[in-house]
């Protein structure tokens, strides 16, 4: 029988960096940036947390777990704020190709993360080649304490640390801000059309560096909530893997809107680690097959989306441009 | 009104003399270098010249260092060559990556399944065929879905190159040798069945020839024919392009298809023709690499030949720095990645020329 008990939890915290990526490329791209180095902004996030907290505990005294949380935390969110800024200084203030700046920024950040990673594993002395922040983790992965107590009930939906829950709060604050207020309103007009957001009197760059940087610095807690939260506070190179790409391949499928990529990103997080639960005997070379689901899923509703050609659910209009008032 | 005009006025520039816009490039390096170099003592205590010297001695150091340096280039540059017409399109084909890798899955499941039983050179053509043909496929599917729904290209392509990997990722476990390795190690290591012939010793002579006849190809490809022309008025406007008669459809599709061929030709010469053998790695990201070396050469084939040396030998020689000086081979990727956005800003300022706000006194006249 398939054992949905222990499934639904592990798939959902499985979901939670992808949440937290595709909830900061949406803003990045309800702007107008399409930002291809969402996977180079995670492992930076993810690694100035692990940096931060590499520090902390190898200080000399008694960890504080106010302190523990709020290091890699800001550490993070700054990191995270760097590579949105390089972004949008090439991007907007000098108006470079964004496809070609956010790979640039993909080969910068992965290289960032692994250099940073065998930095510290070096120091650190240790004999795997991975960083062990079990101390830092236990803090980050505090769970309510009466979680037990609920049996089922409480390992599918009260079983998870704080950074899981701010991401769903995240992606239901973003998906208000976009929908029902007047900062989203124009944020909107920006990226679907910049030159009559500008005449309505809308600071375009000033909305897409705000949003961009935003949207990165959300993302980088999706590398934070991986590193802390999922592996257990163990960073090994390259175990990050695609999971960049695959959160902006949720952008689309959740056709720009964060609220459903709460149950979209879960239902990705199911895909990817379908392959475990999937009995398929002695055959391995099955599993490698199943793997492609979150892929060929993504790929189906970027089909769908554009054969129903709603207007609704298109993607922002100004998309991938730059910006330039005196070019009309 | 003085205080009402901006200290900076931009505008378009409409043509830059060449000589200036390759001084600017110049300066962007050499800041971006001078950069890297600060960093680079900041985070190791090295000289970052001896780095820069030793990143030199690893891509011309020796001949075999050399020759390592001319294969790698070569096969960038093929893919780089596949993705340039495309974006010529301005069809953004990220799937670089998947396209050759199924052009080696095909070419090496030819080498597996028949490499008994046909002649060699009858292999080599098969193989060959089969290679060039599973990269236009892969290629064509999202191209059919752009030309007729225009599903936005970016993404699709960038998905195939998981898919890709997951299939071939399925064959290495099928063909696996020996059962359990998780490879599929040297395909035909005693017959040789299905190798590219070397040309005198040297192993990669063949490849390097391959590519630099591809590259002339597709410079008059792009130049000098009546595809290539339509190709860049479907990429400036299709509008102009539907309204002077161009069937933009076959033209994506028809670009497309030879965008793929070319990398299944860089999966083939990677695998039959390198490495003999097929693995999920075996591209090494260069759909992706490939993506800025024909971006920064503004997609001139012949300008790729200078942006793919100056990629390869990041990589090269970071390499060697990595082994020299026990780093982290990371490293390299966080300097390559300075040097492309220093590169990537200083278009700005080929495109477009600052005015800086003159003096109250003269702006009164």
């Amino acid at each position: 029988m398939f054992d949905f008990a222990t499934f639904i939890p592990r798939a959902i915290s499985q979901s939670i960096p992808l949440l937290l990526g595709s909830t900061g490329e949406i803003m990045t791209e309800k702007s107008g940036n399409l930002n291809l180095g969402t996977a180079g902004v995670m492992y930076v996030g993810g690694m100035c947390g692990v940096i931060g907290a590499f520090f902390y505990e190898n200080s000399p005294g008694k960890m504080n777990g106010v302190l523990a949380v709020l290091i890699p935390l800001v550490c993070c969110l700054l990191g995270s704020l760097i590579m949105g800024l390089i972004y949008c200084f090439l991007t907007v203030t000098l108006r470079a190709n964004q496809n070609v700046t956010g790979l640039a920024l993909t080969t910068f950040g992965v290289g960032f993360g692994n250099f940073f990673g065998g930095s510290l594993i070096k120091i650190s002395g240790a004999e795997v080649p991975s960083i062990i922040l079990t101390n830092t983790s236990n803090f980050f992965r505090a769970k309510l304490p009466f979680a037990d107590k609920f049996g089922w009930f409480g390992k599918v939906f009260l079983s998870y640390s704080f950074l899981a829950y701010a991401a769903i709060v995240i992606a239901i604050l973003a998906g208000r801000t976009l929908k029902k207020t007047r900062t989203g309103l124009h944020l909107r007009a920006v990226g679907e059309n910049p030159a009559t957001a500008d005449a309505a009197g809308i600071n375009v760059i000033k909305y897409k560096y705000v949003a961009t940087c935003l949207g990165s610095m959300i993302a980088g807690l999706g590398g934070l909530y991986y590193v802390m939260d999922y592996t257990n506070g163990i960073w090994s190179n390259d175990a990050f893997g695609d999971r960049g790409w695959l959160a902006i391949a949720l952008v689309i499928f959740t056709l720009w809107n964060p609220v459903s990529s709460i149950f979209a990103s879960i239902l990705f997080g199911g895909l990817y680690i379908l392959y475990i639960y999937i009995p398929t005997g002695t055959n391995l070379a099955f599993k490698e097959l199943y793997k492609m689901l979150p892929y060929v899923v993504t790929i189906i509703v970027l089909i769908m989306t554009s054969l129903r050609n709603k207007r609704e659910n298109q993607p922002p209009e100004a998309l991938g441009l730059p910006y330039f008032r005196e070019d009309r | 009104m003085n205080s009402k005009t901006p200290l900076i006025h931009i505008t378009k520039r409409s043509d830059i003399p060449v000589g200036r816009a390759i001084l600017i490039r110049v300066i962007a390096i050499a800041a971006a270098l001078l950069l890297c170099g600060f960093l680079t003592t900041l985070l190791t205590g090295l000289n970052p010249i001896e780095v820069y010297a030793s990143m030199i001695r690893g891509s011309f150091g020796t001949s075999r260092k050399l020759w390592n340096l001319l294969q790698n280039m070569a096969m960038l540059l093929c893919v780089a060559l596949a993705l340039a017409p495309a974006f010529r399109m301005r069809f953004w084909n990220l799937g670089g990556d998947g396209q050759a890798l199924m052009g080696c899955l095909a070419a090496s499941a030819c080498m597996i399944l028949i490499g008994d039983k046909v002649s060699n050179t009858a292999l080599i053509i098969i193989e060959s065929v089969a290679a060039l043909a599973a990269g236009a496929i892969w290629a064509l599917i999202p191209a059919i879905f752009k030309a007729k729904w225009n599903t936005n290209e970016t993404l699709f392509t960038l998905m195939m190159n998981y898919v890709a990997t997951q299939i071939v990722a399925f064959f290495i476990i099928i063909w696996e040798s020996p059962k359990g390795s998780g490879n599929i190690g040297v395909i035909n290591q005693h017959t040789e069945a299905g190798w590219f012939p070397s040309i005198g010793s040297n192993k990669y002579l063949l490849n390097v020839l391959i590519v630099i006849a591809l590259t002339l190809i597709i410079f008059f490809y792009m130049r000098y024919t009546k595809h290539g022309y339509e190709i860049s008025v479907v990429g400036e406007s299709e509008r102009t392009a539907r309204y002077i008669g161009i069937k933009v459809h076959k033209v994506i599709i028809r670009t497309m298809l030879l965008s793929g061929a070319i990398c299944g030709l860089a999966g083939l010469l990677l695998g039959p023709g390198t490495n003999h053998t097929l693995a999920t790695g075996i591209i090494d990201g260069r759909g992706f690499t490939a993506v800025m070396v024909a971006w920064l050469a503004k997609f001139d084939p012949l300008v790729m030949i200078i942006t793919s040396f100056l990629l390869v030998f990041l990589q090269r020689g970071s390499n060697e720095i990595a082994t020299a000086f026990m780093l982290n081979k990371s490293f390299g990727d966080i300097l390559t990645g300075i040097i492309l956005f220093f590169i990537i800003g200083s278009d700005f300022f080929i495109n477009y020329q600052l005015h800086f706000r003159k003096s109250g006194r003269k702006e009164a006249k």
